[in-house]
């Protein structure tokens, strides 16, 4: 195992995957000669030059639509946004055009696209910069939205990503480039899309978190388990497709779970999941399902608001308290 | 400047007090130091005074009515002050005076204080339901998890006979764990009269809740003697002609016991999850019947104390129970119990252990037997005294041993001068 950066796990992926396939290519602001907004693509451009790692101007519709085009034709872009709040700007091609095309041209054309960028908050970036866009891609039929939270699951699942025939949502956070873990050196190391991973086990209560939220959970978990309180982390890794089968298995175990979801609570994450268990998991549970969302309210600019409005350990162990009627 | 006056904490583990009467009525002046309400709490009923002077503006709560800590009681304040503000809150705070469930006192509450304590009452947060333990809501519907009504169905247990410990009285897993069936009741084949809910104290609260605890938690086990009474009735004449405060039976069963439990430091013992402690001190709780309860009150250092001091301390604090003056720290601390019946004619019973004592000593009548001495039938006395042991801390050879010298000593008083 290598001790790598979260962005150093990422631009492995990238760099494995355009030299095993040269039609693999990046493109989005700054990611060529200033080498990445937050240096995901450094060395990139030296390496694979000009025609590979494509700077745009401030133009998010536009490149979208250049990498979904390109994508219809046999390319494999990966289109870098410098963060998924800059997205919006290019809804169109990717909720009408890149997650339909396969569907509305009967199967004659897919779009195997990875677009990718940090997701969510990230301090005080007030409103517009700070929206967790996760469960509204995962609303669209057609997209798979992945949102790792650590360096490792960050590389295995990109490489996947890329080599997917549909698009795919690739969800990352500025507050994790310098996030150092362990990552696999196996050769060519893939991590299937849709499968979740057990990062803790216990017997007590089911925690439900990924992406920055997962890193909140382990902190509830270390501060429970000082209790005598023992959660079991699912970590789905990624939202959708999302893999359920592992998330009732722990609930039949422990009876009770959390949901922290960096999303606005109306029909997020947490309310699909929610929704999935109880259905699932009916006979299992010995408490209504908890979750820990951000309120229905936009980033406040303040710090004191901010801290407020953001989930933290400390929620994450009152929600977890009240599904074991401590 | 109007000042609120809010239950206060009376006792450590008081959560609420119930008015068991007002001194003041609204339109009086009270001044620093004036006794303005005794509350009934947990342990015993107390005084409250006032630490401000004024004219008493508002009583919120009547006599009966039971406040959580920190509720509002009453408001003083300058005649004629205007105090919507503090009253505003306080129905916003919705629920504070939670009164009984009873019709009676729900028609109370509302002629007391018109529509207001209505919508209060429908503004009630559920928390304040939630330590009602009753599983079966208003339409009669039990509430249980999914998981706890699965389970019922594998282990055949009816739902019904489960109380809930969830909010809103759901049942949930632990419950059906912790579940014991009792015995089902004979079926009634007679017209059946009008049953009568009456409202449980704060002591009967305490006394049910310590006590299922101890049953529940402390694994009880029960060691039998019969003892010879007769020398220590000899003794205690003997001792009477001469005392000043007459010494009673109990009162030597309580100096054998103190003596004993020096003897046997395993008995004088609490069980404290990680460890056992051996108290230092012997301080023997009496069980002492008052209205509608038990006190325990402590003797303290028995073991150091002579039959007279045992005899009057002994008499001091049943009155003090009996009049329900008893102050809490003259309740803590026990390291033994003992509970005599002996005055009933009842000839043997098993105790309840006190937490967190190990052991309490069950006390019979001395009876009329007929005995076998030196092979002869003959007329004696005989007392029987039941231990009841947590066998997390003490064994059955233990318990015995305890229970030799206590008998040891009866029979020959005179020992427990040694």
């Amino acid at each position: 195992m290598a001790v790598l950066q979260f962005r150093e796990a990422i631009r492995e992926a990238l760099d494995e995957e355009m030299e095993r396939d040269e039609n693999v290519f990046i493109m989005g602001e700054e990611v060529a000669e200033y080498n990445g907004a937050y240096k995901v693509s450094e060395g990139l451009l030296d390496k694979y030059g000009f025609k590979r790692v494509i700077d745009t101007p401030i133009s998010e519709l536009g490149f979208a639509g250049i990498g979904v085009g390109a994508a219809m034709k046999g390319l494999r872009p990966v289109v870098e946004f410098m963060t998924f709040n800059f997205a919006v700007l290019a809804a169109d091609q990717i909720l009408n055009h890149a997650s339909k095309v396969r569907y509305m041209l009967g199967g004659q054309a897919s779009v195997p696209i990875v677009f990718r960028g940090p997701n969510g908050s990230a301090g005080q970036l007030a409103a517009t910069h700070s929206v967790a866009y996760d469960s509204m891609y995962a609303q669209f039929p057609g997209l798979s939205v992945i949102y790792p939270s650590e360096p490792d699951d960050a590389k295995g699942l990109l490489k996947s990503a890329i080599r997917n025939e549909d698009p795919v949502i690739f969800m990352e956070s500025e507050q994790m480039y310098g996030l150092r873990g362990e990552v696999s050196e196996e050769e060519d190391y893939l991590i299937p899309i849709g499968k979740a991973k057990v990062k803790r086990e216990g017997s007590d209560v089911t925690i439900v978190a990924t992406g920055k939220m997962y890193h909140i959970a382990k902190q509830a978990a270390d501060q429970l388990s000082k209790d005598g309180v023992e959660a079991e982390i699912i970590d789905p890794r990624t939202i959708k497709p999302f893999d359920i089968e592992t998330v009732v298995k722990s609930v039949k175990k422990t009876n009770r779970c959390v949901i922290v979801d960096e999303s606005h609570p109306f029909g997020g994450l947490a309310s699909e999941v929610g929704f999935l268990i109880q259905r699932e998991a009916f006979d299992y549970l010995d408490a209504p399902v908890q979750r820990v969302t951000l309120p229905d309210v936009c980033a406040p600019f303040s710090k004191p608001l901010f801290d407020l409005w953001l989930p933290d350990a400390k929620r994450v162990i009152e929600a977890v308290n009240t599904v074991a009627y401590r | 400047m109007a000042i609120k006056i809010e239950m206060p904490k009376l006792s450590d583990t008081m959560e609420e007090g119930v008015i068991a009467k007002w001194n003041i009525k609204e339109g009086d002046k009270v001044s620093a130091g004036d006794i303005i309400a005794e509350v009934e709490t947990d342990k015993a009923t107390m005084e409250v005074e006032t630490f401000d002077e004024g004219t008493v503006l508002k009583i919120l709560v009547e006599e009966g009515d039971a406040i959580p800590l920190g509720g509002l009681m009453a408001v003083i304040g300058d005649e004629g002050e205007n105090i919507d503000d503090i009253l505003a809150e306080t129905d916003a705070g919705s629920g504070e005076v939670s009164t009984a469930d009873s019709d009676e006192d729900t028609e109370k509450a509302e002629d007391s204080s018109s529509s207001e304590s209505e919508e209060a009452e429908e503004k009630a947060e559920p928390k304040e339901t939630a330590s009602d333990k009753s599983s079966s809501s208003d339409d009669g519907r039990i509430k249980a998890s999914p998981l706890a009504k699965k389970m019922a169905e594998e282990k055949g247990i009816d739902l019904s006979d489960v109380d809930g410990s969830g909010p809103d009285g759901r049942i949930v897993k632990k419950d059906i764990e912790n579940y014991t069936p009792s015995a089902s009741a004979p079926s009634a084949s007679f017209a059946s009269e009008e049953s009568e809910d009456i409202r449980v104290s704060q002591m009967r609260k305490t006394i049910a809740r310590r006590l299922s605890e101890s049953k529940f938690t402390s694994p009880h086990f029960y060691v039998t003697v019969d003892i010879d009474m007769e020398a220590a009735m000899e003794a205690r004449k003997g001792i009477n002609e001469i005392s000043d405060v007459k010494i009673s039976f109990n009162d030597i069963i309580v100096k054998a016991c103190s003596v004993a439990l020096r003897r046997h430091p395993s008995i004088n013992s609490s069980w404290m999850e990680d460890v056992i402690r051996q108290h230092g001190d012997v301080n023997i709780a009496i069980a002492v019947a008052v209205e509608d309860g038990l006190m325990t009150p402590v003797i303290r250092h028995a073991d150091k104390k002579s039959l007279r001091q045992i005899s009057a301390e002994t008499r001091e604090l049943a009155g003090l129970s009996r009049d329900r003056k008893l102050q809490p720290e003259q309740m803590q601390d026990s390291t033994f119990t003992i509970s005599n019946l002996g005055m009933f004619g009842i000839e043997e019973f098993t105790a309840i252990i006190n937490p967190p004592n190990a052991s309490i000593l069950a006390v019979g009548a001395i009876r009329d037997e007929a005995v076998v001495k030196n092979g002869e039938i003959v007329a004696g006395k005989r007392m029987k005294v039941t231990l009841s042991n947590d066998h997390r801390v003490v064994d059955g050879a233990s318990a015995a041993e305890f229970l030799s010298t206590v008998r040891s000593l009866l029979e020959n008083p005179l020992a427990m001068l040694l």
